[in-house]
């Protein structure tokens, strides 16, 4: 494995000061890379967490009638789960992978404010033990919509709903004032020559990402504010009874709610338009339109949210604006898979395990937003909100846009963070037990709902074919989880035993892969000059002219590090 | 296609048969249902024909294509032509679902504006303005459904019933759906789609069942603990039949009435009046 000679920077970046060890290092660390990997261990744990309710609730809903958790158990499983996974996993997990990478990636140092970057991740970390501290007392049942009046204190009078709310605000605070630092870091930090046009795409998607949270995030920490007030300091916001709408409620929560959809995937497109480039040997087709599609996809993602409540009772422009809108986002999506496709045609496409999640998540992530389209139609959602089919959607959308490509970042970067390959064998054989196992659990989804199982009930009768389907479905549900769970042994297992993987492994575009692995605490010593959207390829080449003496192709000249000296 | 074909259609299709409405959204469905297949097989398609033809293979050089202006116009402008195409033909499907038609010949005999217990700003009646009216009250959990009919004029005294709703035959029963205490969804998925009860809101949807039948469905909208077990039923009957079921509920009604005024003035005989709550 790795038997790749990279080049070899003509100046690597060496250690100035010995590296800090223990565990107050940790505590005590602003190092973009520490908390990044911080974030990841974190979010990573919570999305176990989040797999092993997902788990108990297929189980439950196995066979007809069942009894295995008691009903209050059952809405608390799939409250925990979606707030879990949303709020703890994807959108902190790809904050973890921006941490480590974006200031590589730009060729910076550090974040902009590392000491706000620790206080970031110290933020999510007391938001996820405030939320999974109440599953010693009550956990929240209200679903992770939290939709009043159901989650008022009439009806929610546990403090479970106030772990969810406390969770909402210190995650929001941890993600906004991450995002300012993603902000300013990728605004003012980039390296010589890197303009708009040069930034990496994944970096183009997380500047994306802040702008999104940074919209979205104070309208939610609104929202549940006003709850907070109305459960407990006699305010009457959402109490219709006094005065209040309880609709205000849907509104505000999907304004947030859509945005942040986009906010857990374009991240996970940033990675696909990154991996796909380096292993189909071949540069990304149409850079241009990537970016742009993002920011169109960023933009009208906040003006879409009410396809969420097509049921409710709102007026028919506002249903007629929506689905349009909603019509026009799939104009941007789709044009990023047809970039990508075009991408992979007639490069040499080497079947490493990043670029097989890559493939199998836009695959995944394609019948997602098929649905999505049903879903936009308002007449035929009529039919197909809340119920099981809609569960198979936002599950297709986020398995493709956000997991598997989560996990093509954790094959791609995790040579990068240990120096160390990941098992090739073992990725594999993850990758299909995963794809197999999303197909196997979520595609039959969509006939339970089209026969009319709504979502979030704790057991429905056998009636038809519902036992078949839910047992179909459960049986891929512990597929995935053994797919996730020979990742983990294979993380566990290459820390020690992988392949050394040398700086730049893959012979990849970006910056981070000009420094050693692990890159040291100052990151580089010298930065290159960029001169392209694919530094690496410049540098790889221009180490190539000047050991053959033959002209770079094109006539370019590309100076190394060797000739700059870093900011 | 032998007579496969529609039964492995109906395996991907939703509910319909009960209502012209859920029959025009499944028909709605199913167009766009063959075109989204066509788009996936076509791009899914062109990525594993990609990923065969143009592996990694000795002596192979990947072409350095940095993109093509004209290409990526032309697949943007395709894109939107097909929603543009979705969006005029759900145009021309939406007056037959969301507008109700008259009843047939062989409905029951209604009034104009019959029996509305609230005030209604975007209720949908048929041409003739008749339309059997009835208000789905969510509660936790248990549907109530209110009929036409009050027999006092502060609208109280109307027949009613829980979970199962009993309608006629061949005519248009438009519903307006509130909620008592938190959101439920009224859904029977083969008389059309579902709409929110929100408390403080009117949502409004009708149906029109030609044949006698039942249909089954349930609250749609997480309510809490028992929201599983809230179901529905709604039971098509002939006219006539419908009448006579009407007429008793009134009576039946009536009775349990007549007997809690009773019950309640005996208690409050035995422990004075103001202990007894009145309804």
């Amino acid at each position: 494995m790795a038997t790749y000679a990279a080049p070899i920077p003509e100046i690597s970046a060496h250690r100035v000061q010995r590296e800090p060890r223990g565990w107050t290092s940790w505590i005590t660390t602003t190092d973009h890379k520490r908390i990044g990997i911080m974030y990841m261990v974190t979010t990573f744990v919570f999305f176990c967490l989040g797999g092993v309710e997902a788990l108990m609730m297929r189980l439950q809903l196995g066979t007809p009638n069942n009894s295995l958790v008691t009903p209050t158990t059952y809405n608390q499983l799939f409250t925990m789960h979606g707030t879990t996974m949303v709020f703890l996993f994807v959108v902190p997990m790809m904050a973890g992978l921006a941490n480590y990478f974006v200031p590589l990636m730009i060729g910076a140092r550090d974040m902009a404010f590392p000491r706000l970057n620790a206080l970031s991740y110290w933020l999510l970390l007391a938001g996820g033990i405030v939320f999974y501290a109440s599953i010693f007392w009550n956990p929240p049942e209200a679903g992770w919509t939290s939709v009043v009046p159901l989650a008022n204190s009439q009806f929610s009078p546990s403090g479970g709903q106030d772990a969810w709310i406390y969770l909402a605000h210190l995650t929001g605070i941890s993600s906004i004032l991450g995002a300012i630092n993603f902000y300013v870091t990728i605004a003012n930090m980039r390296a010589r020559g890197m303009s708009w046009g040069r930034l990496p795409l994944f970096v183009w998607t997380i500047l994306v990402y802040s702008v999104l949270i940074i919209f979205a995030m104070p309208v939610i920490a609104a929202a549940v504010t006003m709850l907070l007030t109305d459960r407990h300091f006699g305010t009457h916001f959402f109490d219709a009874a006094n005065g209040g709408s309880a609709l205000l409620w849907q509104h505000l929560f999907w304004f947030f709610g859509h945005p942040e959809v986009y906010i857990m995937v374009l991240p996970g497109f940033g990675l696909i338009s990154e991996i796909l480039p380096v292993f189909a040997r071949k540069p990304i087709f149409g850079y241009k339109a990537i970016a742009a599609s993002t920011v169109a996809i960023a933009f009208l993602g906040f003006l879409t949210w009410a396809h969420h409540m097509f049921a409710a009772p709102v007026p028919e422009a506002i249903l007629v604006f929506v689905m349009l809108s909603s019509y026009l986002i799939a104009v941007p999506t789709g044009v990023k898979v047809l970039n990508w496709v075009a991408t992979l045609w007639r490069g040499t496409i080497e079947f490493k395990t990043p670029l097989l999640f890559c493939v199998g998540g836009i695959a995944i992530f394609m019948i997602g937003g098929l649905s999505g389209v049903f879903l936009a139609t308002f007449p035929i959602d009529w039919q197909l909100n809340e119920t099981y089919f809609v569960v198979a959607h936002l599950h297709f959308v986020l398995m493709g846009g956000a997991v598997l490509t989560i996990f093509a970042g954790i094959y791609y970067w995790f040579p990068k963070i240990t120096g160390r390959m990941l098992g090739e064998g073992a990725g594999r054989l993850s990758f299909g037990l995963m794809f197999i196992g999303i197909l196997t659990t979520f595609l039959i989804q969509h006939v339970i709902g089209l026969d009319g199982m709504p979502r979030r009930v704790y057991e429905y009768d056998n009636v038809g074919h519902l036992a078949l389907y839910n047992g179909i479905s459960t049986v891929g549900s512990f597929i995935i989880a053994a797919g996730v769970l020979v990742t983990i042994i294979n993380v566990a297992r290459s820390l020690k035993r992988g392949a050394i993987a040398g700086p730049d492994p893959w012979r990849a575009n970006t910056l981070e892969w000009f420094t050693t692995s692990p890159p040291p605490a100052n990151n580089f010593d010298v930065i290159p000059r960029v001169r392209s959207y694919e530094p690496m390829r410049d540098i790889r080449r221009e180490i190539e002219r000047r050991s053959t003496g033959s002209p770079a192709p094109g006539g370019v000249t590309v100076p190394t590090g060797a000739t700059q000296v870093g900011a | 296609m032998g007579h496969l074909a529609p039964s492995l259609l109906a395996f991907f299709t939703p509910e319909s048969g009960g209502s012209p409405n859920a029959n025009q959204i499944d028909s709605l469905y199913k167009v766009t249902l063959y075109i989204a297949l066509v788009i996936f097989v076509a791009v899914v398609g062109a990525m594993i024909y990609a990923l065969i033809k143009f592996r990694a293979r000795k002596g192979a050089v990947p072409a350095q294509i940095r993109g093509n202006t004209r290409l990526e116009i032309g697949w943007t402008v395709a894109a939107a032509v097909i929603l543009v195409a979705l969006a005029i033909l759900t145009f021309a499907k939406l007056s037959s679902i969301e507008n109700p038609p008259d009843s047939g010949p062989g409905g029951v005999e209604l009034n104009g504006d019959d029996g509305l217990l609230y005030a209604s700003a975007e209720r949908k009646l048929p041409p003739d303005g008749k339309a059997l009216n009835i208000t789905v009250i969510g509660r936790q959990y248990l549907w109530q459904y209110v009929y036409p009919g009050a027999s006092e004029p502060d609208g109280l005294g109307a027949p009613y019933s829980y979970e199962t709703m009993v309608v006629p035959t061949n005519t248009t029963v438009s519903l307006d759906i509130v909620s008592a205490d938190v959101v439920h969804a009224w859904w029977v998925p083969e008389l059309g789609g579902k709409f929110q009860a929100v408390p403080g809101y009117h949502n409004y949807t009708w149906f029109k069942i030609p044949k006698p039948g039942e249909y089954h469905g349930q609250c749609a909208f997480l309510c809490g603990r028992a929201h599983a077990r809230m179901l529905a039923t709604v039971k098509a009957v002939p006219p006539a039949q419908f009448e006579a079921w009407l007429a008793r509920q009134k009576i039946l009604i009536a009775q349990a009435n007549a007997a809690a005024h009773i019950a309640r003035a005996k208690l409050g005989a035995q422990i004075g009046a103001g202990a007894v709550e009145s309804p």
